[in-house]
């Protein structure tokens, strides 16, 4: 549950880090990316491309897409080496 | 305490000696140049320990306020007409990131055509920007009023500007009672900041992005401020009158507990009325005289209270609010005055545009049509004084 006014801190001010965290950007997205595991060869570009480090991982190897913060901007699939990521409509 | 002739200019400046801010950012303009100068000189003479940035443009001016209130500093500026309009979107960001940045203002006309003498069209226009605002009558209460107007920011986290007639109140002289630098000092105290850039133990961020999800929360949080301001204002002004001597309200009445037929004006004309009312008086006419003093937040509680049995009121504004409903005091008086019982007749004269003379003869007219309107209804709603036609 969000604060209602009366909670915020004075000045619309942030007081402490990482709040980026809370902003769930995934809502955002019309295309969605899907991570096919089978074809995967663990090139790991779409990581570095990723500009919402969206791509999770686990024991250095991709293990799928964080649709919270995904915004579906198809970065993946274009630089992904083994046609490992499909993008497709959002429902 | 110390007497001294000083123009409205040199009192506002005065004030911000005694003051002694932490940081003033300013771009001088006519008919507010001076109190950028005296302040500027103030500095370079080791009067005051102010850091002085000279910006490039008003839009600067306000945004160097912002960034120096953000970091926890004490912070005034002064401007006037193109310049605060050309402050006008960094002034709603003052006010919504709750910083108590006070502005000197000097009323002068709005451009085009160009023009440096008086009006209220340039404060008029920031009225809904969320700054509270003044209207000093003359030198003496813009001295005061910045002082207060301090004070009264720093209390509830909003800026404040006071403002003086252009060139009426700005370049005349007066005979000013001035504070002891200690009794300022003493007065205002010391701030303290909500938050502070520089405490870097306490880190935190000063306007970031706020969507659907949060603006609403913190519009409705400023809004609770600007309500909860006029108590303030008023106990600030109170204080300030038991200390020295003089006292301010959030507007000023003048001759009106017998009164019916009454004359709203704000600045220095409401100067002009009080002489226009004693003069009326004599002809026989129950004149009074309700000034408007603190304009944001705008007192229409107290105002339809005031005025509740009076029979005719003429709204003098210095400026057009352009919406065809007359000036913007007049607008603003009709909705104070919408929820009372009895229906108030209430005519408006736009007066002094761009400098124009008013004088006493020209309110004792509107005492005279008040007379008449209030026998015969109101014949001109809207209508201007002093204009050519």
């Amino acid at each position: 549950m969000k604060e209602g006014w009366k909670d915020l801190p004075i000045g619309c001010t942030i007081e402490k880090g990482g709040t980026s965290r809370d902003f769930k950007t995934g809502d955002w997205r019309s295309e969605r990316p899907e991570f096919l595991k089978d074809k995967c060869n663990n090139c790991l570009l779409c990581f570095i491309y990723c500009p919402d480090d969206a791509i999770l991982m686990k024991d250095d190897k991709v293990v799928g897409i964080d649709y919270d913060y995904c915004k579906g901007c198809g970065i993946c699939e274009k630089v992904c080496t083994a046609k490992a990521i499909e993008t497709k409509p959002e429902r | 305490m110390p007497m001294k002739a000083l123009t409205g200019n040199e009192a506002m400046a005065e004030a911000m000696r005694q003051i002694n801010p932490d940081v003033v950012a300013a771009y001088p303009i006519t008919p507010a140049t001076e109190v950028v100068q005296l302040f500027a000189s103030f500095v370079a003479d080791g009067l005051v320990d102010t850091e002085f940035v000279a910006v490039e443009s008003e839009h600067s001016a306000m945004s160097a306020c912002i960034g120096a209130s953000a970091a926890g500093g004490r912070v005034i500026t002064s401007t006037s007409s193109q310049g605060l309009a050309l402050m006008h979107e960094v002034l709603y960001i003052a006010a919504a990131l709750r910083l108590p940045i006070v502005i000197c203002e000097v009323n002068r006309s709005l451009s085009a055509p160009i023009n440096i003498h008086c009006d209220h069209s340039d404060t008029m226009g920031s009225r809904e920007s969320g700054w509270m605002h003044i209207f000093a009558e003359e030198s003496q209460e813009a001295y005061d009023s910045i002082i207060q107007a301090m004070k009264i920011a720093e209390h509830v986290y909003l800026p404040m500007m006071v403002s003086t007639d252009g060139f009426i109140i700005s370049h005349c002289m007066q005979r000013i009672d001035m504070l002891r630098d200690k009794e300022v000092k003493d007065f205002i105290g010391k701030y303290k900041p909500h938050h502070s850039l520089l405490l870097t133990d306490k880190p935190y961020t000063v306007g970031p992005l706020d969507l659907q999800d949060y603006y609403f929360e913190h519009k409705r949080q400023q809004i609770e401020t600007m309500m909860n301001a006029a108590p303030v204002i008023k106990k600030v002004g109170r204080e300030f009158g038991e200390k020295f001597g003089r006292y301010y309200g959030l507007f000023e009445e003048y001759k009106m507990r017998d009164a019916d037929n009454v004359v709203i004006a704000a600045g220095s004309a409401a100067g002009t009325a009080k002489a226009a009312v004693e003069e009326a008086r004599e002809k026989g006419m129950k004149a009074g005289l309700l000034r408007i003093r603190v304009m944001r937040p705008f007192p229409h509680k107290e105002i339809a209270n005031a005025l509740k049995d009076k029979k005719i009121i003429s709204v003098l504004d210095r400026s057009d609010s352009m919406s065809t409903m007359g000036g913007p005091i007049f607008v603003e008086m009709k909705s104070a005055l919408y929820d009372i019982k009895n229906h108030l007749p209430m005519c408006n004269y736009i007066y002094g545009l761009g400098g124009r003379e008013i004088d006493v003869e020209d309110i004792i007219r509107v005492f005279k049509r008040g007379e008449v309107y209030k026998e015969k209804g109101i014949e001109k709603k809207i209508d201007f004084v002093g204009l050519r036609e």
